[in-house]
């Protein structure tokens, strides 16, 4: 540590103590891992024949970008929303309204159902934060929204009210549609991986470190001249947006939504359940999360067969298991170690 | 550089600050004192935009920055420290610090600059502890770090050295000397009237909201109101008398 630097180095660099070395490598380490981690998963098909287990994959990889998008603003904000169905939703319906009424392709439905997700999420950001809304009651007003819009969904013409919508079936990647499973295999992979690259960013950018600062200390974070209702509402922002990105997913997978599917609180329990299973406020939480449920509820359905609420009743009792047990996820078990080496 | 002029601030019936005036030099360091209650630290919330005054308006750097938000007068270059400790729980000692040197710095930048803060306030050993696994003098110190990350004009310290033995007061006092050195005024609360000797250039003292008293250390400990505001009424006459 106190040799003089080598010759061609930033002596920064050189004399720099491990702790600032480690912290400095990690976004490098980050995309190192995720980029294994993404190779990985495009080679899956190539050994996962059948479809029952791509398509079991496929769901998990969407499962995965709903948590992603939950973790943004509930693991590395610290601001936890029981309604995400509400930006969920908002995606879905930007999507069939654009293909249904407007006949454009499905993907403007992607980059606008996004943008709208976007906004929204910025809307009751600051509605919410303007006004000081913390905890259990921000928690409540954004459940608040998604009941709010699924009433409305329910009610107006333009979105089929309660019959829902259906898309046209069309083939072709401009339409986000696939014969194959693999096709939409790579579509879910690749939203999974946008969301976690997004979750990387935010994890070790100054961005991310302002929103943790937040979530850890909001009146020490406002002292060192960090706007906090500007930081809380841009993570609603982007939380929201990759959560419509799952919506419109949804819609070109099953091609037919309606406002109890979409804006119900199943999609807003799906959404939380995985980071705090995998790991809240971590990039790989939610992935690993989303696989883990999906396991488990693959598992119970196999040995209970399929009852109605079922998942439902078993999402609940993971999670009481989850917050007595293991408050910090599975991904923490194995990170916890070198985590402040 | 500091201005307060005619502050108040009530809570319920109480009034915490009283029409409080006073204005810090450039350059200096000034130390505010006073009993417990006494509103030192409600002050500090007046000037750095955590409590809005009732009345009164607080001047920085010759502009009025009465009512503006904390994260904004912080910004202008007022950074305070919390009585308090307000550490970011979960994060390591340099992340911590790196949260106020990021101001002006790109993420990297706020990181290496944050651990030459933490060396020189003697942290450099605990970098990658947890800021929560630290004894109360070192969570002193990484509050100390925290704010001089963000490299203020106008420095508020609340009670940094409460809690800290001896020998640590004695490390720390210089430390808060060279911030001073190196261009930022100071302006700090404490009952450590050792180091408020050593270092005020300048005193205020308030009681009950109010300030009874100002000028120099000397002056200001030598004035029987501000004797008999610490040790009730009398005091003043009876140590005067020779027992
Ligand atoms: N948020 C608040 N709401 C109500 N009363 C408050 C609030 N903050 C402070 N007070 C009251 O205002 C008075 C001044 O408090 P303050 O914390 O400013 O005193 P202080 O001089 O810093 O005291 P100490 O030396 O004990 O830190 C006290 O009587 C306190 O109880
Ligand atoms: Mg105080």
């Amino acid at each position: 540590m106190h040799t003089p630097a080598p010759i061609g180095r930033t002596p920064a660099a050189a004399d720099a103590p491990p702790a600032v070395v480690h912290l400095l490598g990690g976004t490098r380490r980050s995309i190192r891992l995720l980029g294994l981690i993404g190779m990985a998963l495009a080679c899956a098909p190539l050994v996962v024949r059948s479809e029952f287990h791509l398509t079991f994959m496929t769901l998990a990889l969407y499962s995965t970008l709903l948590g992603s998008a939950w973790n943004i603003l509930g693991g590395f904000g610290g601001q936890y929303s029981f309604g995400h169905a509400v930006f969920f939703g908002l995606g879905a319906y930007t999507g069939a309204i654009l293909q249904v009424h407007a006949g454009l392709p499905a993907w403007t439905g992607l980059l606008a159902g996004s943008a709208i997700g976007g906004a929204a999420g910025a809307a009751l950001g600051a509605i919410s934060f303007r006004y000081g809304l913390r905890g259990s009651y921000f928690a409540l007003v954004t459940l608040a929204m998604a009941e709010v819009f699924r009433i409305i969904a329910n009610s107006v013409p333009f979105t089929g009210a309660g019959v829902g919508m259906m898309i046209e079936l069309r083939s072709g990647p401009a339409d986000l549609q696939f014969e194959s499973r693999q096709g939409y295999y790579y579509f879910a992979l690749a939203l999974a991986l946008v969301a976690l690259a997004v979750s990387s960013w935010v994890r070790h950018s100054r961005f991310g470190a302002a929103l943790a600062a937040v979530r850890d200390n909001e009146d020490a974070a406002r002292a060192l001249g960090i706007d906090a209702t500007r930081i809380k509402v841009a993570a609603t922002a982007l939380s929201g947006s990759l959560m419509a990105a799952g919506g419109v997913f949804y819609l070109q997978y099953f091609h037919y939504i309606d406002p109890m599917l979409v804006f119900g609180p199943a999609v807003s329990v799906e959404a939380l359940l995985g980071p705090i299973v995998g790991g809240l406020g971590t990039v790989l939480g939610p992935l690993i999360g989303a696989f883990a449920l999906a396991l488990v509820s693959q598992v119970a359905t196999q040995a209970l067969g399929q009852a109605p609420a079922l998942s439902m009743a078993l999402y609940g009792v993971i999670l009481i298991v989850m917050v007595t047990f293991l408050p910090r996820g599975l991904g923490r078990l194995r990170l916890r170690r070198g985590r402040h080496a | 550089m500091l201005e307060l002029k005619d502050v108040s601030k009530r809570f319920g019936g109480l009034a915490a600050v009283d029409s409080v005036s006073l204005v810090l030099q450039e350059g200096r360091i000034g130390a505010l004192i006073g009993p417990n209650g006494a509103g030192k630290t409600t002050c500090f919330g007046l000037m750095s935009g955590f409590i809005r005054p009732d009345q009164g308006q607080v001047v920085f750097c010759g502009r009025d920055i009465t009512g503006w938000p904390a994260h904004q007068v912080s910004r202008e270059g007022l950074v305070r420290t919390f009585q308090i400790v307000q550490p970011f729980t979960g994060q390591s000692v340099l992340e911590n610090i790196a949260v106020g040197a990021q101001r002006r710095r790109s993420r990297g930048a706020a990181i290496a600059f944050a651990a030459e803060v933490a060396a020189r306030v003697g942290l450099g050993e605990e970098l990658a502890k947890p800021a929560e696994s630290l004894p109360i003098a070192g969570r002193k110190r990484l509050e100390l770090a925290r704010a001089l990350a963000a490299e203020p004009r106008l420095l508020l310290l609340d009670e940094v050295l409460a809690g800290l033995n001896p020998a640590e007061i004695a490390e720390v006092v210089p430390l808060i000397e060279s911030i001073r050195a190196g261009g930022t005024t100071v302006l700090m609360i404490e009952h450590v009237m050792q180091a408020v000797m050593s270092l005020a250039d300048e005193v205020w003292v308030l009681a009950h909201g109010s300030l009874i008293a100002a000028g120099t250390p000397e002056a200001v400990t030598r004035d029987p109101a501000v004797i008999e505001a610490y040790l009730g009424p009398g005091a003043a006459a009876r140590l005067a008398q020779p027992t």
